[in-house]
């Protein structure tokens, strides 16, 4: 048996891992919020309120919320993906995938990302930037996939996509573009915070340009938050995790590079808070339901710009599952938890995983 | 003959897994729909000892896993 190399095992992940950390360091360092350079589930969080699906935290003075703003990152990832696959050949329309109950998957792996407040994405930009509560972010995240994994051997699968036609595979890429159009064009009825996190971004343009750049990586080293301890565990195969600690050292040396410092600690840590058992628990869900849904919201961005329309629909759900988290005050903040039926909300969520992942243990096909 | 179009990764390789564990054929063929499968499906047949070939096979992949 031929030896692959380290290089060519490795190379691809751990460059991606340095262009991300990097890319969530340089945005920051730019204007987005801090440890937020990067984070799937905030941003699209964002563009939820920019189209005023929720406007939380709204000050009648002010006239906004605090978490509106058409974030260029997510558009893009998207783009980016788009544009390589397209010159590689990968764009293909595909869906049909069980797109309803992924739909429902997303809404709540977003209400759990948002009672801990990050996708898995953010929540490694966090350990990197010194956040103790992503740690224990992290403990409920693998537990998360563990969970899915289990189910994953007993046969759970979603069904089978389908090859769909050009039309179905280039609606989600081109409703970045309109995105990206309102973005700059500014119109009165998209909402841009003018307090709070959503107000707080880099130069547009600067986003834009690193977004791209990151989505075309992701999509050729196909990096994955959740794939990266699932294939680990499942596989032995350790190339997407590498990715996901090349981050989180990246993350920490930038911090030190620009001057940000790296104090470890449970408090005073930027847009976090520390309960424990909601950190812990949102990550389960989040871990749990991205398992089942094949990818993290990170990699659900780049298939949908591959043209997998099941990612767009189960990224429709994030957008859906962000205004629920904020109209019913599930989303946590740095105070604490929301006010709202958090617990009841995280329970529902474990009991429609269970129900989806025991319903879809049908065999596979061998 | 594992049929793994239309699923996205894990599934290709959890179903080749499956194929291969125990039973340990000689060869094996698998189709997959889309470059990151025929890219997985490819690392986990050669760790497990199998040389592979790919063809393309009417717009999708064809892979060939060999002792």
């Amino acid at each position: 048996m031929e030896k692959e190399s380290f290089l060519k095992r490795y190379g691809l992940l751990i460059a991606a891992g340095v262009v991300v950390g990097a890319a969530a360091v340089l945005l920051t360092a730019y204007g987005n919020p801090a440890n937020m350079g990067f984070c799937i589930a905030c941003f699209l969080r964002d563009i939820s309120g920019a189209l005023n699906f929720q406007r939380a935290g709204f000050d009648a003075e002010v006239g906004t919320g605090i978490v509106q703003y058409l974030r260029p990152e997510i558009m893009g990832l998207v783009l980016g993906a788009a544009i390589v696959a397209a010159v590689k050949k990968e764009f293909r329309p595909k869906g049909g995938s069980s797109p309803m109950l992924r739909f429902i998957i997303a809404v709540f792996v977003m209400i759990g990302a948002l009672v801990f407040l990050g996708c898995p994405l953010r929540m490694v930009i966090r350990i990197g930037g010194g956040d103790l509560n992503a740690v224990v972010g992290l403990v409920g995240f693998v537990i998360g996939i563990l969970i899915g994994i289990a189910f994953l051997k007993r046969g759970f699968s979603l069904q089978r996509a389908y090859k769909q036609t050009m039309a179905e595979g280039v609606v989600f890429p081109g409703v970045m573009v309109v995105l990206l159009a309102l973005l700059v064009a500014a119109p009165s009825f998209i909402i841009f915070s003018k307090s709070g996190p959503g107000s707080q971004h880099a130069p547009w343009a600067l986003a834009l340009v690193v977004a791209l750049v990151v989505g075309a990586v992701a999509q050729r080293s196909r990096l994955c938050m959740v794939g990266g301890i699932r294939d680990a565990v499942l596989f032995k195969d350790f190339r997407l995790v590498s990715a996901f600690i090349t981050i989180i050292i990246t993350v920490m040396v930038g911090n030190l590079i620009v001057g940000n410092g790296l104090t470890f600690s449970f408090t005073d840590q930027p847009i976090a808070h520390n309960e424990a058992l909601w950190n812990l628990l949102g990550m389960v869900l989040v871990g749990w339901g991205s398992v089942l849904l094949g990818g993290c919201p990170l990699r659900q961005l780049i298939l949908a710009g591959e043209g997998n329309t099941d990612s767009a629909v189960t990224v429709t759900g994030f957008v859906v599952g962000a205004a629920v988290a904020h109209n019913f005050g599930l989303a946590s903040s740095a105070t604490g938890i929301g006010t709202g039926p958090v617990a009841l909300a995280v329970v529902c969520g474990f009991v429609v995983l269970a129900v989806i992942s025991a319903a879809n243990m049908a065999k596979v096909e061998v | 003959m594992v049929d793994a179009r239309g699923y996205s990764c894990p599934m290709p390789v959890v179903m080749v897994q499956k194929a291969v564990k125990g039973k340990d054929p000689d060869t094996l063929e698998v189709l997959v729909d889309n470059q990151c499968s025929v890219e997985n499906v490819t690392r986990f047949a050669k760790n497990s000892g199998y040389q592979v070939t790919v063809s393309d096979y009417d717009g999708d992949f064809k892979l060939i896993l060999k002792k």
